[in-house]
């Protein structure tokens, strides 16, 4: 069996002293930050992008990895303690764990989420296992031409996913492509939008615009109103659910997995819409919907079984294509690119014990994670009463640092001042900022798969359509845009994101 | 609910970013579609972006008028100059005093801040920071710099 010896290779890697140690220390991290309201894992991962420098590429990916997924899980202990929730895919579960809180059963809303959480966690390491290899292979059948109709349906999908206004979603990945592609002109070495800065040459630095639109502007918006944060339970007894929970759990949860092993792999925000729509369909099929609100245990065991699937299923199209689904993704492909690996199909041949090390690390995570997470909820529900006003000068000590510490250049913090202005301008008028991020990554790649794509086919544009696999990808893009914007699915899907904003 | 303002001024401000890179790409080659320039396709993107920019603008003369935003412009103000301080003073004073005045400056920001606890935290944080940068990882960033060593 290949995936026997795959596997094997990957515990080999994932299982060496340093990878658990820095596994850990990314879990840890991760539950930390989302335990957090006000820092999510984009900043958290932007920041430590530059420490992680010093690691072994596979040692630094794996630590990034559990930042992500560990966030998922901290968020989710904010959600039900406080009512806050912690990380934004945790917004659902913050609708029945908190109610559960309040009828002081914390305990059991916290252990529901964290075996839900680690069964969808094997089983979506498992699916990112079996399914990655196969699409890597079709992945290295692909031309130019059918990277450019990937790349526009991923950024179409990212608009179509994300919150808000879709005209503005389409204007923010356009914005980013557009600063994406200031830098050095890779064919004629012409600068382009540089405005006679030698700093420009190589492009806007990443993470500086990363911390800037998404960690600058997060922390402008919370000093917006500065409230207090509520700690419902002071103390968290019962962990273990009783028999009755356990069995009202497992159905919710293996749908829950299910759903969001599918919905992870979408482009934008997977386990946000994962997390809501695994609610939504567990109210509908309850035979006793009137209990969701009011502390029902499928309300929690559901959506955290499906953002913890999603978030590991959004990793297959970045080790498979090279391509981000979402902003975190972005910047895991930007920490490949620092460390000299180009992201892409070619991992999975090249670099065999980095592909399988990740996935498999993912699942030792989520097993730290239980191990972690249940006896340390005192910690945590401790943490949560540091005021913001605390850690947001922390925080922008580390960016400063970080940023600094890549290129020993002193334009970049200027650049974190800049993104952060116009990050937080924009959030004024409502645009989200990950198709922006998304949008940056994807220019560089975007321009030069067209132009590459144009060269080959001398000038004919209609190379797009003719060549079968990038037609079909262009024409479900198309369809993906004609949807959305259908009057209908539109109140529907605004509908979907007021309540997930409530 | 999303109010007029909102969608008029990103329209505004997202035609006028889109005429910036028009008048930028419009400086270099356009080329061919064959062999296209380093002007072709962001010249693209930016007709684009103004045609979203018009697009929103036109939705937003439409809605309603919007309630007053709040800005917290002190805040506002202090959490960008904290970064810039940093990029200016940190080959020349050093790393030490460059994160002090990041913590002091940004501390500040809050409306809840008293100036005993922006102190501590000043001293407190500066010092966990030394200690997980220079010490820890051994970054290669002066603790002071030339401005004073005298």
């Amino acid at each position: 069996m290949d995936l026997l010896a795959n596997l094997g290779l990957g515990f080999a890697t994932a299982l060496t002293p340093v990878n658990i140690a820095y596994c850990f220390v990314g879990t840890l991290l991760g539950t930390l930050i989302g335990v957090l309201p006000g820092i999510g894992p984009t900043a958290t991962i932007a920041m430590l992008l530059p420490i992680t420098l010093s690691l072994s590429p596979v040692t630094a990916l794996i630590m990034l990895a559990g930042i992500y997924y560990g966030a998922q899980y901290g968020g989710s202990t904010t959600a039900i303690l406080v009512n806050l929730p912690g990380e934004s895919s945790s917004a659902v579960t913050a609708i029945d764990g908190y109610q559960m809180a309040r009828q002081g059963r914390a305990g059991t809303a916290l252990a529901t989420a964290a075996l839900g959480s680690f069964f969808a966690g094997t089983v979506a390491t498992l699916v990112v296992a079996i399914f990655a290899p196969p699409l890597t292979a079709i992945a290295l059948q692909f031309g130019p031409a059918e990277y450019f109709a990937l790349m526009m349906l991923g950024l179409i999908t990212a608009v179509a996913l994300a919150h808000g206004s879709i005209l503005k979603a389409l204007a923010m990945v356009t914005l980013g492509l557009l600063l994406g592609l200031v830098g050095t002109d890779i064919y004629t070495g012409a600068p382009r939008f540089t405005l006679g800065y030698p700093e420009l040459a190589d492009g806007l630095n990443f993470v500086a615009v990363a911390v800037g639109v998404f960690g600058i502007a997060e922390i402008l918006r919370n000093l917006e109103n500065e409230h207090e944060r509520e700690v419902v339970a002071q103390e968290v007894r019962g962990l273990l659910p009783s028999g009755e929970d356990l069995r009202r759990m497992v159905a919710p949860i293996l749908r829950g997995t299910a759903l969001g092993s599918i919905l992870g792999v979408l482009p934008g925000g997977g386990h946000i819409l994962a997390s809501f729509a695994s609610y939504t369909i567990e109210k509908r099929i309850s035979k006793t919907p009137e209990r969701f609100g009011h502390g029902a245990i499928e309300g929690v065991a559901a959506p955290e079984s499906a953002n913890n699937a999603a978030a590991q299923t959004s990793f297959i199209p970045m080790l498979t294509l090279g391509i981000p689904s979402n902003p975190v993704m972005a910047l895991m492909i930007g920490a490949m690119i620092i460390q000299g690996i180009t992201p892409g199909p070619n991992v999975v041949t090249d670099e065999p014990a980095l592909f399988w090390g990740i996935i498999v690390s993912m699942w030792v995570g989520n097993l730290l994670l239980v191990i972690l997470n249940l006896p340390l909820i005192g910690l945590w529900v401790r943490l949560l009463k540091v005021p913001y006003y605390v850690l947001f000068p922390a925080i922008l000590a580390f960016s400063a640092i970080g940023i600094y510490s890549i290129n020993s250049n002193t334009f970049d913090l200027f650049a974190v001042a800049v993104f952060g202005l116009l990050g937080y301008v924009l959030l004024k008028f409502e645009c989200e900022p990950a198709p922006l991020l998304l949008g940056f990554v994807l220019g560089p790649m975007l321009e030069e798969h067209l132009r590459r794509a144009m060269i080959i086919s001398r000038g004919d544009a209609t190379v797009f359509f003719t060549r079968p696999l990038s037609a079909a990808l262009l024409a479900i893009a198309v369809l993906v845009l004609i949807v959305v914007l259908l009057p209908n699915v539109a109140r529907k899907r605004e509908q979907v994101f007021q309540e997930e904003d409530a | 609910m999303i109010g007029r303002r909102k969608d008029l001024s990103a329209g505004i401000l997202f035609i006028v970013i889109g005429a910036l890179f028009v008048y930028g790409a419009l400086g270099q080659e356009l080329g061919t579609p064959i062999r296209m320039g380093p002007g072709f396709f962001p010249l693209i993107l930016a007709g684009v972006l103004i045609l979203l920019g018009a697009l929103l603008f036109l939705q937003g003369l439409r809605q309603p008028s919007a309630e007053p935003m709040v800005v917290p412009w002190w805040g506002l103000v202090l959490i960008l100059l904290a970064p810039t301080v940093f990029g200016l003073t940190v080959q020349g004073l050093g790393l030490l005093p460059a994160v002090a005045l990041v913590v002091l400056i940004s501390a500040f920001a809050s409306s809840r801040m008293s100036a005993w606890l922006a102190l501590l935290l000043t001293i407190g944080l500066t010092v966990f920071c030394i200690l997980v940068f220079s010490v820890g990882l051994g970054l290669p960033i002066r603790l002071l710099g030339p401005w004073l060593s005298l």
